[in-house]
């Protein structure tokens, strides 16, 4: 018997080195393959398992943080969680296994994780302190203030952008409807699928960051845009030309006429066709007195037909039509901001911040810094402008202007006692019966006799009315007092 | 022996490391249980049974702890449960050690251990105790205990062929029955064996537990070869073989899944194939070097602290825990045919055989499924797997194979030496 028991033994040792050799198949062979398979979570897994650092706002509210998973049987050892919820949602984005991450998550997401070159390097010398090489990571974003810009927006439909003209920090930076992170961060990759579906399915879009990812009509905030560029040339000031009291324009060789607000008659030097929004004035200013070819390359000096270069993924492009060379009335309803002009609510927020900062736009971001576990700065941002459509003399004449539509003009309803406020409204007629319009307002503060020191744009969209007056009533109301928890924010105020 | 508790207990803390940064607060009655245990048993061992095989017990307590480990990676509560069972298994291996002195001692109650084997088997048949598990009927409950009394049968069976098989091999071997041009053992002689036989491979089929069928398929075969020497019957019982499972294949659906999973998974990489891909793809994200204890994604695949417990050793412990694993299988298997070589009876020869191969081809079995060598069917990797009934049986299966060891040394060794060895 003992031989038949040898052979048995042979024959097992023969089956054991098939397994052996399938295993290194598996293992070795077919690593990279497997490994590299669309369906295999493996790679996202074990990036969702690193350690990753926390997102603050700039008055040090908690925005994500990463925390042990309760649950031990799960496959993942964190959860992502995001105690703003929906406040903070389109600045911190999602981080999510299933769908990726978006926002500051995705911007972010080496600092974060730790893993860029510098934090590598500093972490290589503490490589035998046991400690998470992360970055936590604070933004520009104030919580006071983005709350503010929260409550006074309410459940309408539009954008809050508010930042700092001097340096680019947006200080608020909100839009309605916004959606909870948590609910696409979840680990219930079940309730994950469930809760991307609804949202991608519901109205308004939460997903969308409508405040830079959104363009609208800009109606007559875009005057400010055709004024500014009316003083670069040269062709403008604030005395001249003074343009014929009218109820509307028409375009040479044309015979559709641009028609004042209610039929009224206006006209005048810049600050007064600034203040009566007049719309036969700037038709007749960009049609005639700056020209396509100026205006077209002015709109690109505002930041027009470019993405602004904000630190947060998917900013998209405000529009400027750049056919006009040839079609008079079309040039002339793009100089008030209606036919094919299209601007995002940050757009216009940084061309209000180009007018504050003596004619520099500066590079909008929301980063303010990154610090390791030990609290020690490793990447802090530093102001960079970004555009230069006006020289500082021509900048002052139109804040002056701007402060001027505040004092006495349709931007009434933005005063804040004892300080500084400039801006401009728009109306952007829907063309609907009854009439609706999105609503605009644009501008800035700051201490009386100082450079100001925040800029803001607000749009709600779809409000009932088409009036000029419009834009004051509903919109000036949410930048007043954005404006305020701003400029208390930054010591201004008690 | 102390190496296998000081890796145990090292792997341990660990893994326990690896996935929550700590020391495990528990480390200290876990040693005193678990590893207490596996000295303990040692030395009955070397009390009872002095002159065994030195390599079997520390193998099976190394696979023992790597499968708890990784169950504790996986499921604190199912490694409390595994540790309990340990316990248990433990408690079994000494009380077969102290009840069986004699492998011969078992001899004698074949036909009981035949009918005792038919009975366990059929027991998950009946109502009320029975109960379907993942489809297999295999399982009985009593309150809050439930077991596999498969598990058992399987040893007591292999029992019962092996004293039967020491009894009648001559008579098998040289009997033959002529039908056309082959040359075929008498039935007259194989009768009660083949009735075993039958029925076990029936109600296991029935049961749908695929596993099983092929380990006792085997296990008889290779049994009747190495009693009878005749290789015309290793060759019939595998033509049988092929016959059974293509007919298994053609008629019941279960069988045909398997099958179609097995020749491509990646048809339903979400549905039926979603167990073997996510284990393929742990295994690969293991690598070499394996992802570390406690640090692998092994709870994706369903089932991985049971059949698919070896895909998560090989992602922790990578390509060299996969290897190890499989290492302390050939040489418990290779100690196993050594005591049946050295055995005196041809009782023990059998017995040692088919305690070794039900071992050995179990995990090969299992493993093969996992690397999709071979269909998955869903047995117990041996020691390792989560699971009381299987690691209580293979504990015991463990004492007789030491209860043969010992008695064939001392057979051995001449009065002369024992005298001065006393």
């Amino acid at each position: 018997m003992n031989r038949n028991i040898r052979r048995l033994g042979a024959v097992i040792i023969g089956l054991y080195l098939v397994l052996f050799v399938k295993l290194n198949w598996i293992q070795v062979v077919q690593k990279h393959s497997l490994d590299t398979n669309p369906l295999n979570t493996a790679q996202v897994r074990r990036d969702y398992n690193l350690p990753r650092g926390s997102i603050s706002s700039a008055d040090g509210a908690l925005l994500a943080q990463s925390i042990a998973n309760p649950d031990r049987t799960s496959e993942f050892d964190r959860i992502r969680v995001y105690p703003e919820g929906d406040l903070f949602g389109q600045i911190t984005g999602y981080f999510s296994f299933t769908f990726g991450s978006a926002a500051v998550e995705r911007q972010y997401n080496d600092e974060l994780a730790g893993t860029t070159f510098d934090q590598q390097v500093s972490g290589f010398a503490d490589l035998f302190v046991a400690r998470e090489n992360v970055g936590n990571l604070s933004v520009t974003v104030r919580k006071d203030v983005q709350q503010t810009a929260r409550d006074a927006l309410g459940d309408r439909a539009g954008s809050v952008v508010a930042l700092d003209p001097r340096s680019g920090d947006l200080l608020a930076f909100w839009s309605w409807p916004s959606y909870d992170p948590n609910a696409i961060s979840t680990l219930d990759s079940k309730a994950a699928n469930e809760n991307w579906r609804q949202l991608n399915s519901a109205p308004g879009n939460p997903l969308r960051s409508h405040q830079f990812q959104d363009r609208y009509f800009p109606g007559s905030t875009f005057k400010v845009v055709t004024g500014g560029i009316g003083l670069q040339t040269g062709r403008v000031t604030d005395v001249d030309p003074s343009y014929p009291f009218a109820t509307s324009y028409t375009a040479k060789n044309t015979t559709l006429p641009i028609k004042n607000f209610g039929g009224e008659v206006c006209g005048g030097t810049l600050p007064e066709i600034l203040k009566t929004s007049c719309n036969s004035a700037f038709a007749e200013m960009g049609a005639e007195t700056i020209g396509a070819d100026d205006m077209v390359a002015g709109a690109a000096d505002w930041g027009f037909n470019s993405a602004p270069p904000i630190d947060l993924p998917g900013a998209v492009r405000s529009v400027f039509p750049t056919d006009v060379a040839n079609n008079a009335a079309k040039l002339a309803q793009s100089s008030i901001g209606q036919n094919d002009v299209q601007a995002s609510p940050l757009q216009m927020a940084l061309v209000a911040a180009g007018v504050a900062n003596g004619g520099t736009i500066m590079k909008p971001h929301v980063l303010a810094e990154v610090r390791n576990s030990q609290g020690e700065v490793v990447k802090s941002y530093t102001p960079t402008p970004w555009l230069h459509p006006m020289t500082d003399v021509f900048a002052a004449t139109m804040r002056q202007d701007m402060i001027g539509v505040v004092q006495g003009g349709t931007a009434v309803g933005m005063q804040i006692p004892g300080f500084e406020v400039g801006g401009k409204t728009g109306t952007a007629q829907l063309g609907t019966t009854p009439p609706r319009s999105h609503t605009w307002i644009m501008g800035f503060a700051g201490p009386p006799g100082q450079p100001p020191t925040v800029a803001i744009a607000v749009v709600v969209l779809d409000q009932s009315g088409a009036n000029e007056s419009t834009g004051g009533v509903v919109a000036a109301p949410i930048a007043k007092a954005v404006l305020t928890a701003a400029l208390r924010a930054q010591g201004f105020m008690n | 022996m102390l190496m296998v508790v000081i890796i145990t207990a090292g792997a341990y803390v660990l893994a326990s490391l690896g996935s929550q940064s700590r020391i495990p607060a528990n480390i200290v009655p876990f040693l005193v249980l678990v590893l207490g245990l596996l000295l303990g048993a040692h030395v009955v061992v070397r009390r009872l049974a002095p002159d065994s095989d030195p390599i079997l017990l520390p193998t099976a307590a190394l696979l023992n702890g790597i499968g708890y480990v990784v169950i504790a990676g996986l499921d604190e509560k199912l490694a409390a449960a595994q540790a309990t069972w340990t316990a248990i298994g433990v408690i079994a291996f000494v009380l077969t050690l102290v009840v069986v002195k004699r492998p011969r001692d078992l001899e004698r109650y074949r036909y009981t251990f035949a009918l005792g084997g038919i009975l366990l088997l059929l027991l998950p048949l009946f109502p009320v105790i029975g109960r379907t598990v993942n489809g297999s009927r295999i399982w009985v409950a009593f309150g809050p205990i439930s077991f596999q009394p498969g598990e058992i049968a399987k040893v007591v069976l292999a029992i019962f062929f092996a004293a039967y098989l020491a009894d009648q091999r001559e008579l098998i071997a040289t009997s033959v029955w002529k039908v056309g041009p082959f040359r075929l053992p008498d039935p007259k002689y194989l009768g009660p064996v083949l009735v075993a036989w039958a029925v076990t491979l029936l109600v296991m089929v029935y049961q749908k537990d695929l596993g099983s069928s092929l380990l006792f398929f085997a296990l008889f075969i290779v049994m009747l070869w190495v009693a009878t020497q005749r290789t015309s019957f290793l060759v019939i019982g595998f033509s049988l073989f092929g016959a059974g499972a293509y007919f298994a294949w053609r008629s019941f659906t279960h069988v045909q899944t398997r099958v179609n999973i097995w020749l491509d998974p990646w048809r339903n990489p979400a549905g039926d194939g979603y167990q073997i891909i996510q284990s393929m793809f742990a295994m690969a994200f293991g690598g070499v070097t394996g992802t570390g204890l406690g640090l692998g994604g092994g709870v994706r695949i369903p089932a991985s602290e049971n059949d698919f417990i070896f895909a998560v050793i090989a992602e922790e412990l990578g390509l060299a825990g996969g290897a190890l694993v499989l290492i302390a299988y050939l040489l418990m298997v290779g100690s196993g045919l050594r005591i049946a070589t050295r055995a005196e009876h041809a009782f023990d020869k059998l017995l040692a055989t088919g305690l070794t191969l039900l071992l050995g081809l179990q995990a090969f079995i299992i493993v093969a499924g996992v690397l999709r060598v071979l269909p998955l069917t869903g047995v117990t990797l041996p020691f390792v797997s989560y699971g009381g009934s299987s690691l209580v049986v293979n504990y015991v299966l463990l004492a007789l194979l030491l209860r043969i060891s010992d008695q064939g040394e001392r057979a051995r060794v001449p009065v002369s030496e024992m005298a001065v060895v006393a």
